[in-house]
């Protein structure tokens, strides 16, 4: 369990780490993207921090989903909202879980039908094993350590808490 | 047990979008609220989202439209989906080939979803009953029956221009009788609970049950227009006037006509809407339908992401077991 401090905590350090890449690269006005719906709550939180210029972007994948047919559509699904054109732009993509990479190929995919942005990268306050699909995160919060059966789960928003929980 | 409907699958999903009754208004709640998601769609540089990619809709217009037809294309190639016209006219009805015949031929090319407009009322019901199990309908008008997207659409619309539907005081104006919009219509807005909704209408052209239908009935358009919100106005088929429903055109907008005077009696704030086509100077007055208070151009845009949101439930219904 990773309660509400910790997790501060975590994201101080990601926004830390994000700012370094930023000035490394001389970038200066990145757009940052949270995925709905705990990628945004972690994003809200990098975003004050980082004290970016842009607004916040706000994805929902739900329209990209490679298990559309096996699952149907999602009946919560909310719109994408990017507030500027993300052509030439450097894009922060922030998600809560990095588990088999498979929300991240579709959250690019929808980006990519948006324009062509200049670079994406990768933050995300947790990562476990599972990856099904080529895709790392630039910017880790914490690295989860899971058997077969556990998953590792966000709640939020108020307060945010980590919690690893048994699959069904 | 009880049946469920035509329209809804055991665990009351929809499977076929047939008519607005007997739906639920969470269920209409749903539509609009995924609707409102595809809107976004339209700012991508690429109209498109991949969610039926594979799939193919074939629209089997039995009767003329360009809005509504195409809208129901835009849509479903903005879904990836394949998209087939079937020209009625030229096509194998016409040889002798029976309707129901047709439908298992392109039943049996793999086609996913019939979207249906025909002259008749129940059409799309009948084409419901006939399908294979794994085939949607969708009702896009038929006969003076129903027309269920341009209902959703017309609420989509009045919900993103005035948010609540319960404060809401709407009119219905003009040919109540033969209108599928106006039923389907009525039965939305009575299901998502509008504060009043009265239709305005000469005796002739007001069905024989519509009190029962939970409207007020005027025949007055001033006093059907005093502090509405909503003004919704309805073609006038030219073709009523020869059956001595109506006297004449001139006689017809002088009493029934939109005009900036008369929409002045509705709230300052007030929307006009309209399906389409428009009988300039006969129900509308170009002044009004061109107008700061019209909203219809923004129906023919909202009726694509309403239809995408159809689509997208009707076929994205998971299957009851892996495999099926």
């Amino acid at each position: 369990m990773t309660e509400q401090d910790d997790i501060d905590k975590l994201i101080r350090q990601m926004a830390d780490e994000l700012r370094a890449r930023l000035e490394a690269a001389r970038i200066g006005d990145a757009l940052m993207v949270g995925i709905h719906t705990g990628g945004l709550w972690v994003a809200r939180r990098l975003h004050r921090l980082l004290g970016l210029e842009q607004p916040l972007g706000e994805l929902d994948i739900s329209f990209y989903r490679d298990d559309f047919s096996r699952i149907g559509i999602n009946p919560q699904v909310r719109p994408s909202r990017l507030p500027v054109s993300v052509d030439d732009r450097h894009i922060l993509l922030v998600d809560d879980i990095l588990h088999t990479g498979r929300t991240i190929r579709a959250a690019m995919n929808e980006l990519f039908d948006y324009g062509r942005p200049a670079s994406i990268t990768l933050a995300v306050l947790g990562e476990r094993s599972g990856r099904e699909l080529p895709i790392q995160a630039d910017v880790v919060g914490r690295h989860f350590d899971l058997g077969e059966h556990e998953h590792v789960k966000l709640s939020g928003p108020e307060p945010l808490r980590l919690s690893i929980v048994e699959a069904p | 047990m009880r049946r469920h409907s035509l329209q809804h699958d055991a665990e009351g999903r929809l499977r076929h979008l047939l008519t607005i009754e007997g739906l639920k208004r969470a269920q209409i709640v749903d539509i609009l609220d995924t609707a409102e998601s595809f809107i976004s769609v339209s700012d991508q540089q690429v109209r498109k989202v991949p969610l039926l990619r594979g799939k193919t809709v074939v629209n089997l217009f039995f009767e003329a439209s360009t809005r509504t037809l195409t809208t129901f294309e835009l849509a479903a190639k903005r879904l990836s989906a394949d998209v087939l016209k079937i020209n009625i006219n030229t096509s194998a009805t016409v040889k002798g080939e029976s309707l129901l015949d047709m439908l298992h031929n392109l039943e049996a090319m793999q086609c996913d979803m019939f979207v249906v407009r025909h002259a008749d009322s129940g059409a799309a019901h009948l084409i419901a009953r006939h399908v294979a199990p794994h085939v949607s309908v969708i009702n896009a008008g038929d006969g003076s029956h129903a027309h269920p997207t341009q209902a959703l659409l017309d609420m989509f619309t009045i919900r993103r221009r005035k948010g609540e539907f319960a404060p809401l005081t709407v009119a219905i104006v003009g040919d109540i009788k033969h209108s599928r919009v106006a039923r389907s219509q009525i039965h939305a807005l009575t299901t998502l609970g509008v504060s009043e909704l009265r239709v305005v209408a000469p005796k002739t052209l007001l069905p024989a049950d519509v009190e029962t239908l939970g409207v007020h009935v005027t025949h007055d358009l001033d006093e059907g227009l005093r502090d509405a919100d909503v003004v919704i106005m309805l073609r006038l088929q030219k073709e009523r006037m020869q059956g001595a429903m109506l006297p004449s055109e001139g006689e017809y907008f002088r009493t029934y006509g939109l005009t900036e005077e008369r929409l002045a009696r509705a709230k300052a704030d007030a929307i006009v809407m309209h399906p389409g086509p428009i009988n300039r100077g006969v129900e509308i007055a170009s002044s009004v339908a061109d107008g700061p208070q019209s909203v219809i151009l923004e129906q023919v845009s909202n009726g694509i992401a309403v239809r995408m949101a159809v689509m997208s439930m009707v076929l994205g219904r998971a299957p009851r077991e892996e495999g099926a």
